[in-house]
């Protein structure tokens, strides 16, 4: 696959993985409002005389049209994403100890320049470029639309990393800013914390007396209750059984889609910085050096190892190609995104190493 | 009727969405367009300094600085005079000039010791990314604006609505930027 064509493929995976997301949020909260709550949209609605003497069609007691444990569970989720959008950039910093890169040292003064470069290939406003005070090799992006963005590399990565190699990294880190992840992946931890809530609803709720007798109270007595059981009842009780399935395994499964995402995202940037550079092999030589540099990159934060070259973490998860791996890493295996940045200086036709 | 008016307010919807877009798209090339002239300017800027600070390690190569010079004051009047192709084939022959000088300078130690060389090289070589990275995302704003024009079924109707192919920033097939430049080591 050529660089194009690598990101059409990425964007794809990354639209059907969150539609698979928001399909379970779905399931897992409208089951929630079907089974705990009220909600049920589909009940038969009961036809009675009224005083003018017509039959009207009456909802009495058979449940509401809103689902208000999925949306309250959604507007807490996304309240606090939304929250974490806003302040996290300047969290990063300064939890990072970023310092502001200044033109008096050599090494930063190109850093400046190769972000200014960057700009320019991407048609961005450049980024404010940062340096995090850390021997370990790593860099990061945030912000939260690309004209107040920052990219922060570690002063090691600027010690050990020539301008061509250097060019690559910061060309990964404007592609996850042209690509808007930092939005995308916001979204992601929204999702992720309405799924927890919900399943902390359910959890609560099956300890505190299962299906509490007020939310039934109306329905049982009516013949929307009773239609709703019509519906088939082994039907209900074999969806019942998926669902508390689901709910007890919702925090990990919405952790293991997220991280999925967050993998597409990082080969997307790879492709996107071949893209910038047109000079696959320079991000290549790049990743193999901040590959052999395991160390944990300690002054940056987990929290944004989604937004980094490389996981922060330096845990050796990523040089598995296993099933872990597959799994629970934010990053693809260096192994496997190597492969892929050369797949495309091959396809390029003329694999050049200026 | 209700059938038509909707059928023509979707067509007449289609057709402002699609003439935006390439409006947009349009100020966007000639946007990029001026991006390289900044850049070509700068480079301009930028000569005199690096020509005057290695001219007394580089005495031996007067040849290759005095190139620079006239490639420089060739680009610079192109420029004035304001005809593409003149300064395609004017600028494309400094970027090889100048290729030749950092090439050579890489042979003088003294050179890349000296502090203020390496801040003028690492401009130089900056200011080098910035135009050819300028003249990508040019082409690339090009090529986006041309494939909306000739799609189906813009295509019909692009040249009705005032709207003309951008041509790409190309080098000239005998420009001297095509070669590889050539650096005798035999000092």
């Amino acid at each position: 696959m050529n660089i194009f064509e690598q990101q059409a493929h990425n964007r794809r995976m990354t639209a059907g993985i969150l539609a698979l997301f928001v399909a379970l949020f779905l399931f897992l909260g409208l089951g929630f409002d079907y089974f705990y709550g009220s909600f049920n949209p589909v009940a038969a609605p009961t036809f009675e005389y009224n005083d003018t003497g017509y039959y009207e069609a009456r909802r009495a007691g058979a449940g509401s049209k809103i689902p208000f444990g999925t949306i309250i569970s959604l507007l807490i989720g996304m309240g606090m994403a939304v929250n974490s959008l806003l302040n996290g950039p300047r969290m990063v910093l300064r939890s990072t100890m970023a310092r502001r890169a200044v033109s008096a040292s050599e090494k930063e003064r190109q850093l400046l320049n190769i972000v200014a470069e960057m700009a320019t290939a991407s048609g961005l406003p450049a980024p404010t470029a940062y340096v995090v005070p850390d021997s370990d090799l790593n860099a990061f992006a945030t912000g939260t639309n690309p004209s107040n963005s920052v990219i922060a590399v570690t002063e090691g990565l600027l010690e050990h990393l020539n301008r061509e190699e250097l060019q690559a990294v910061v060309a990964h880190e404007m592609s996850h800013i042209r690509n808007y992840d930092m939005r995308l992946m916001t979204v992601l931890a929204g999702l992720i914390g309405a799924v927890a809530l919900l399943s902390d609803f359910a959890g609560r709720t099956f300890r505190y007396g299962g299906r509490r007798s007020g939310s039934f109270g109306g329905s049982s007595s009516s013949s929307g209750g009773s239609g709703r059981k019509g519906g088939g009842g082994a039907v209900v009780l074999v969806f019942f059984a998926i669902w508390v399935v689901l709910i007890i395994l919702a925090p990990l499964l919405s952790r293991m889609l997220a991280m999925a995402i967050s993998r597409q995202r990082e080969f997307l940037a790879d492709a996107s910085a071949a893209e910038l550079t047109r000079n696959p092999l320079g991000l290549v030589s790049a990743l193999e050096k901040i590959r052999r540099a395991v160390m944990p990159t300690s002054a940056i934060n987990n929290g944004v190892a989604h937004m980094c070259i490389t996981d922060p973490r330096g845990s050796l998860i990523e040089e598995k190609l296993g099933f872990t791996a597959d799994v629970l890493a934010t990053h693809p295996p260096m192994e496997k995104r190597i492969l892929a940045l050369k797949v495309m200086a091959y396809q390029a036709g003329n694999p050049q190493s200026a | 009727m209700t059938v038509l008016a909707i059928v023509l307010l979707v067509l007449g919807g289609w057709v402002v969405f699609t003439f935006n877009g390439l409006v947009k798209l349009r100020n966007q090339v000639t946007n990029a367009f001026r991006q390289i002239d900044v850049q070509l300017k700068r480079r301009h800027d930028l000569i005199p300094n690096l020509v005057e600070s290695v001219k007394g390690e580089m005495k031996f190569e007067k040849e290759t600085l005095e190139r620079v010079i006239q490639a420089r004051a060739a680009a610079v009047s192109a420029g004035q005079g304001g005809n593409t192709g003149d300064i395609l084939a004017k600028e494309g022959m400094l970027t090889q000039a100048l290729g030749r000088l950092i090439a050579i300078s890489e042979n003088y130690p003294n050179l890349k010791a000296n502090e203020s060389v390496k801040k003028l090289m690492e401009e130089l070589t900056h200011t080098e990314n910035q135009i050819s990275f300028a003249r990508q995302f040019y082409n690339d704003v090009v090529t986006k604006f041309n494939t909306d024009q000739q799609v189906f079924p813009t295509n019909m109707f692009a040249a009705m609505l005032g709207f003309a192919p951008a041509a790409l920033w190309e080098l000239p097939a005998d420009s001297p930027e095509r070669e590889n430049p050539k650096v005798n080591l035999t000092v």
